[in-house]
């Protein structure tokens, strides 16, 4: 808890945000966090107090449970009506609002539903109920996707042949590459995810600079990480250069974690999958690779009810920075963390949620 | 989320139960004793005023390190009555049962009751027990209700809460939820944690004696600090300031959170008081507090505003300002 006391210094951190406010930028400058563990802590420690106001953070795609499309609720609900399957998953997932349900709404009308703390747990759980057939729902990015990755191969090796993966699992350079084109984002510098980038390295995300000249910091989760990565994307757009910088470099290097990417190339391939608010994006995504079909939940035949959104929610443009979570329309009214019509008000990462449950003034 | 069906959230502690029980409960049996929806009613029975209430008692596991299910229900219901303001005296004990539960650990839940009884300084007095079909209950079920007699011109102060007044906390939260769900979750980590379940008559009662103008008490169980502060200030003309670093919090339970995603604020206690004290009488009832073994750790952490009307705010360790609110139904781990 040392380290996490340093970063939580109070002095520490107002000294640099009074340096953000000396950077001269006359200006008003729209920087995105794009992981959702970056929104909670911004919202969470109430960081938006100590910048100056020319300083604007935008949330943006990076919660896994938010960019979850209703289609693959709807298919885990259709899952979790089937006599003999259990439903694995982790934890925010259950609540948010399929089509017509969600699984925590299955899960009261009696199907077998359960949290797990790690898709691990799932696999041992599966292997002393081999009655059941278990599907782990896979939700995330990179950092999600290789511990998926060694899973799916114990469960091989082990032959567990009751334990199923339903993979939504995401790749986060070709989502910002869309966001990027989409016409309605408008964004000055991103705050980059640290765990993510634990994993692929940083080179990655080289074309943001060179195609898009917006400037790249990874950003650790602690508010001084935080505060000292706004400050270096402030420089920069002050000495309007453009580059990935690495802000997390107690945890993150350069190249990444080769072991992880070959597991997760050994065990996954790209595909193309729906984002929510994006739409299809082209090898955003990693499938059970074909070799592994067996134990790919996708081919359990079941009847999936035709996907629809819910009226009103604007989750889509919330992802994408377009729309403060407050200008939505049900923000407060029909949408609360109690009554999601979206995801964005359901998993902890979601920007709806965190204005919601932590901005100190009175909603809805 | 549509309303067919009971969920897991209709009975969290958070803003859905808030909801489901006054609209269900609260307008069915109306009356002015109910009504406050406080921790237990205050009644007058020929002259004397008594304090009543109720609370049935579901835990996985039924033993968890720092104590059971048994030890749960009497402070539970002795906590209720002592926040009120009154001395807890008798409780009575309903027991469901489900056949097939293993003898030795019924005898080892009721010897804890017994125990904690004798610690609570109180008498159970009635009882029932009934044993129902296997798979119809998970193991055992225990509801306990009691009375506490409310000593004639000592108790809480009657003066309405105002800007000024402190806020203050008997000692570091979140251990029971956490101790419950790490041993549920079988998750190890490298220290056990313990639930702090215990009955807090006792430091209560030294405390009314000793200070007036303590003005209101909650036991912060589920829902957490969150769920009693909000309640405190809900549809007040007042709100709440906490300060985020006086907020106690142990070391190890700081951590699992840090893991899971969790707001230490957020989690259950079983034996921690929350209390809002005149401003000037706050040293003195942080002393007395300090002088029970319960009380060790008490802390001002924070003080009741006049802005901010009906929310709770907190100025985080870092300088800002957000607000904190109820934990949304179950505390679910985040993913990643
Ligand atoms: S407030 Fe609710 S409906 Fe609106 S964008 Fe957010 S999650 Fe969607």
């Amino acid at each position: 808890m040392k380290v996490l006391t340093a970063l939580r210094n109070a002095d520490a951190v107002r000294h640099v945000a009074r340096e953000i406010a000396e950077v001269k930028l006359d200006r008003t400058v729209r920087l995105m966090e794009v992981c959702g563990g970056h929104t909670a802590a911004i919202y969470r420690f109430a960081l938006r107090d100590l910048l100056p106001e020319w300083v604007e953070l935008v949330s943006g795609p990076g919660c896994p449970v938010c960019v979850t499309a209703n289609d693959f609720v709807d298919r885990s609900v259709a899952l979790a009506r089937q006599p003999n399957v259990t439903i694995a998953t982790f934890g925010d997932l259950i609540r948010v609002p399929g089509s017509s349900r969600s699984l925590a709404e299955v899960r009261a009308e009696g199907g077998d539903v359960r949290v797990f703390y790690s898709s691990a747990d799932a696999l041992d759980w599966a292997i002393q109920h081999p009655e059941r057939i278990v599907v782990f729902l896979g939700i995330g990015f990179e950092t999600t996707a290789c511990t998926l990755a060694a899973t799916l191969k114990s469960a091989v090796q082990d032959n567990a042949r009751n334990f199923r993966l339903l993979s939504s699992l995401k790749t986060m350079p070709p989502a910002l590459s869309a966001l990027f084109s989409a016409p309605d984002v408008k964004v000055d510098g991103l705050i980059l995810p640290g765990h993510v980038t634990t994993v692929i390295g940083t080179a990655c995300y080289e074309f943001i600079p060179s195609e898009f000249n917006i400037p790249c910091v990874v950003s650790g989760f602690e508010p001084l990480d935080l505060m000292e990565t706004i400050l270096k994307l402030c420089q920069q757009l002050a000495e309007a250069r453009a580059s990935v910088e690495n802000q997390y470099r107690r945890v993150v290097h350069a190249e990444g974690n080769p072991q992880a990417q070959v597991l997760m190339d050994e065990m996954f391939e790209p595909a193309d999958v729906p984002w929510r608010g994006f739409g299809v994006i082209p090898g955003s995504g990693l499938a059970i690779r074909r070799e592994f079909a067996d134990w790919d939940a996708e081919r359990i035949p079941v009847e999936v009810e035709p996907t629809r959104e819910h009226a009103g929610c604007r989750c889509g443009e919330v992802l994408r920075g377009a729309l403060h979570p407050t200008e939505c329309p049900l923000f407060g009214k029909s949408c609360t963390p109690d009554t999601p019509r979206g995801a964005c008000m359901v998993s902890a990462e979601g920007a709806c949620a965190a204005v919601y449950h932590f901005s100190p003034v009175e909603h809805g | 989320m549509a309303d067919r069906v009971v969920t897991l959230n209709h009975g969290a502690g958070g803003e859905t139960m808030r909801r489901f029980i006054t609209k269900l409960f609260v307008e069915k049996f109306a009356n002015p004793a109910l009504n406050t929806l406080a921790d237990a009613a205050l009644i007058e029975i020929e002259k004397s005023r008594l304090a009543f209430t109720t609370d049935s008692y579901i835990v996985k596991p039924i033993e968890f390190p720092g104590g059971d299910i048994g030890k749960l229900a009497v402070c539970g219901t002795v906590n209720d009555l002592a926040v009120m303001g009154a001395r807890p005296l008798h409780l009575s004990v309903g027991f469901i049962i489900e056949e097939g539960f293993d003898l030795s650990m019924l005898e080892r839940i009721v010897h804890s009751m017994s125990e904690a009884t004798r610690a609570a300084n109180v008498e159970i007095v009635t009882g029932d027990t009934k044993v129902v079909p296997r798979g119809e209950c998970d193991g055992l079920f225990i509801n306990t209700s009691g009375v506490g007699a409310c000593p004639l011109g000592k108790g809480l102060s009657s003066a309405p809460i105002g800007e000024g007044d402190a806020i203050l906390v008997s000692g570091t939260i979140g251990e029971h939820g956490m101790a419950i769900l790490t041993a549920r979750e079988g998750l190890k980590f490298q220290t056990r944690i313990e639930s702090d379940c215990a009955a807090l008559g006792g430091l209560i009662e030294s405390v009314l004696n000793e200070c007036d103008g303590v003005k209101w008490m909650r036991d912060a169980t589920r829902g957490g600090l969150a769920a009693v502060l909000s309640e405190l200030v809900e549809s007040q003309p007042f709100g709440a300031l906490i300060e985020e670093q006086a907020v106690p919090v142990r070391d190890d339970v700081r951590t699992v959170c840090e893991l899971l995603g969790f707001d230490p604020m957020h989690l259950a206690n079983e034996g921690k008081v929350v209390m809002v004290v005149r401003g000037d009488q706050r040293q003195r009832a942080l002393e007395v507090l300090h002088a029970n073994d319960l009380g060790r750790q008490a802390v001002l952490i924070g003080r009741i505003t006049g802005d901010g009307k009906g929310i709770v705010r907190v100025r985080t360790e870092v300088g800002g300002i957000r607000r904190l609110q109820r934990p949304a139904g179950e505390l679910l781990p985040r993913i990643c």
